[in-house]
């Protein structure tokens, strides 16, 4: 590709860019901030220092593991909203593993104990999210509503075993679970709480998905299943059964990532272990129109505005949205102006939300 | 419990429904002239936030300027949240109709950069007082036995409500426009074949939707759950979009399934009194089993089994009670050439 056709391919993004940063502008004056020192205050949180660098990595995995995993949803046709409780779902499965087996048993190591956290936090999210796909396919709701009510239990789920059964012995906190075993924990780059297992995992992870879409049977089916229901169904492509295991896939990989959370980010299980990690996939792979690669750098991106948004919170005293608004300002822009077809193609029928089983 | 008691318990559950039920009227009519307006949770709390900071601000300066008085500030509250609903929801229509995108994205995303820009921008009005609407018994009416207190012992955003959900319902279904907008919703090429403006029709009312979600924002941090604080009422939205196909896109339907659930909250906290040994948690995990199990039970054939068990006579008003069929239109854009 030489400039040019590189810069008319560009050039639609450009002012996209230049109205979501006019926004922010707008909301900052509004609200009565300096922007320069708020952007300032974003850029050294983000990656002023090589330890705030390290947290940016340490964002950007889960980040990775969600948006790999919806990469497999969007592709056939699926709104898993759900990806959200998914995660904490898998959190809370490490944090059983890492509470109940190795504080009970601190003579296993850690070799053993840490892949059983990761698979019990796939397996749980993997079941989250087919219940979400069962509810849809057997009970007629729309995997928006189901992920939108399965999110809530999910954080109610973890609020009640963190006031409940998993208190602390020394009681009363409604903040998390005591801190696990040294062992049961992701080892860490020190002094930071980046775990480069954890990135090795997530690039897998993403690599193994780009080439299944790409280059398998199983990513075919999805994308007729994506592309055209009623047509993957005359070709004899199962819907409901790819439908479940696109979730269950996407579910474990979001599990994945909720035991990334609470094993190497915290020590414990904590009330907000997700913090919208879930959400913010969504929109980065709304953002990349599904390109793999392109996910990977707007994770990045995403990551460095959630890390570099806790700094501002501190300097500046603004709240914590901002990142937020930034994110969906500039995923609402690319939706309106940009190119989506690029996400369901052009003869995707739109998204039936209220699709009612009737009849 | 006597007899009072249970009036007054269900006036109480009335009006605490009320928010809800402006919520799902503007949804209903957004959805049944062809626009999904996915975006009503984080509309809701935009509007719940600028209707009580508009209204607090503008008190302040009326009161300033020898003005005392909540009135004139909460019809600014509501104004402005009204507007902020309807503009949010124009921009789903707008991205629809003209950009050709996808609603359900275009919703979803708004829903939660709007969730966000309301705890920004409220974030120095969080846990103070302000301006409420007034408790207004109509006269003569109140003293009525039963019917008085059960509904006239409000306040005017409770009376407008009720107005609000049977006027949408005549609107509907007993004028000529109404059958318009549905015909819009169900069948956008011949409602254009017969000269019908299917867009602008689609425009107009999914921005009259939308001020209804405004207003029902509003109504919350002004009347029935006071002021502002993050996430103020998160997640209120997405059960009205339940509540919506609950209530098969029916305005009385989906104020009666506001009033269900206003029930059934009110059940829980009875319940949670009575037995403290349960964790509080898991009172609150209610109201969502409860969503899914609506849209279960209008979704699959649960209901069609339960219909069958009854008595035969039954089953046909039964069974047109339970089903419900989304306006076939329902978030397709409609290209005019």
């Amino acid at each position: 590709m030489n400039t040019r056709t590189f810069l008319q391919k560009i050039w639609p993004s450009v002012p996209i860019l230049l109205a979501a940063l006019v926004i922010t502008l707008l909301l900052l004056i509004v609200s009565d901030n300096s922007p320069l020192v708020t952007y300032e205050a974003l850029w050294t949180g983000s990656f002023g220092s090589a330890d705030r660098t390290l947290s940016t990595l340490a964002f950007w995995v889960p980040l990775l593991l969600c948006s790999t995993g919806l990469l497999v949803t969007f592709t056939a046709g699926l709104w898993n909203i759900g990806v959200e409780g998914q995660m904490v779902m898998g959190a809370i499965g490490a944090s059983w593993i890492a509470l109940r087996l190795s504080a009970a048993n601190p003579a296993i190591p850690g070799w053993i104990i840490i892949p059983v956290e990761l698979l019990t936090a796939m397996g749980l999210g993997a079941l989250w999210a087919a219940l979400a796909a069962v509810l849809k396919i057997r009970g007629g709701v729309h995997e928006i509503f189901g992920g939108v009510a399965l999110n809530s239990l999910a954080i109610i789920f973890t609020n009640y075993l963190i006031s409940g059964p998993w208190q602390p012995p020394e009681g009363g906190s409604f903040r998390g679970t005591q801190p696990f075993p040294q062992q049961a924990l992701l080892p860490l780059l020190d002094p930071s709480r980046f775990s480069p297992l954890s990135l090795g995992l997530a690039l897998l992870a993403l690599l193994a998905v780009v080439l299944t879409l790409r280059g398998t049977h199983w990513g075919l089916r999805l994308k007729a299943l994506g592309k055209n229901l009623r047509g993957a169904f005359i070709l004899g492509v199962s819907s409901e059964r790819e439908a479940i295991l696109a979730m269950m896939f996407c579910g474990a990989l979001a599990g994945l990532a909720g035991s990334v959370r609470v094993l190497s980010w915290f020590d414990s299980l904590r009330q907000s272990i997700s913090g919208g990690i879930g959400f913010l996939a969504i929109l980065i792979v709304l953002l990349a129109g599904m390109r793999p690669l392109w996910s990977l750098f707007i994770a990045l991106v995403f990551s460095a505005l959630l890390n570099g948004g806790t700094i501002v919170q501190l300097r500046t005293q603004l709240h914590s949205s901002l990142s937020g608004i930034i994110q969906g300002t500039l995923v609402l822009f690319v939706l309106l102006f940009g190119d989506f077809d690029r996400l369901f193609g052009p003869n995707q029928p739109q998204s039936e939300v209220m699709e009612v089983a009737d009849e | 419990m006597s007899d009072s008691d249970l009036i007054k318990i269900l006036a109480s559950i009335l009006a605490q429904s009320a928010p809800l039920m402006l919520a799902i009227t503007g949804e209903t009519i957004t959805e049944r002239v062809g626009v999904i307006n996915l975006s009503i949770d984080g509309s809701m709390l935009i509007s719940a936030m600028t209707g009580f900071v508009v209204a607090l601000n503008a008190g302040q300066a009326l009161t300033a300027a020898g003005i005392p008085g909540d009135t004139l500030p909460i019809l600014a509250g509501f104004a402005a949240a009204a507007l902020i609903g309807a503009l949010a929801a124009l921009l789903v229509a707008w991205g629809s109709i003209r950009l050709k995108q996808d609603q359900v994205a275009v919703g979803f995303v708004l829903t939660l950069l709007l969730a966000d820009m309301a705890n920004f921008l409220g974030q120095n009005f969080t846990h103070i007082p302000g301006p409420s609407v007034a408790h207004t018994p109509i006269p003569i009416l109140k003293d009525i036995p039963i019917l008085g207190p059960l509904f006239f012992d409000h306040d005017l955003l409770i009376y407008s409500t009720l107005l609000i959900v049977a006027s949408a319902w005549w609107w509907l279904y007993r004028t000529q426009p109404g059958l318009q907008l549905r015909g819009v919703g169900e069948r956008p090429q011949s409602a254009f074949v017969r000269g019908v403006p299917v867009n602008r029709l689609r425009y107009l009312y999914t921005a009259v939707g939308g001020a209804l979600v405004g207003l029902s924002g509003a109504a919350f941090s002004l009347d029935i759950k006071l002021g502002w604080s993050d996430n103020h009422i998160l997640g209120i939205g997405w059960i009205a979009l339940a509540i919506v196909i609950f209530g098969g896109w029916h305005p009385v339907r989906g104020a009666a399934g506001a009033l269900l659930f206003g029930l059934t909250k009110y059940i829980a906290t009875v319940l949670q009194q009575s037995f403290p040994q349960v964790p509080v948690v898991l009172f609150n995990a209610l109201q969502w089993l409860l969503m899914m199990g609506v849209l279960l039970m209008v979704g699959s054939d649960i209901s069609k089994r339960l219909v069958s068990i009854a008595p035969e006579a039954l089953q046909g008003p039964l069974s047109r009670m339970l089903r419900v069929a989304p306006p076939e239109g329902l978030g397709q854009a409609f290209l005019e050439d």
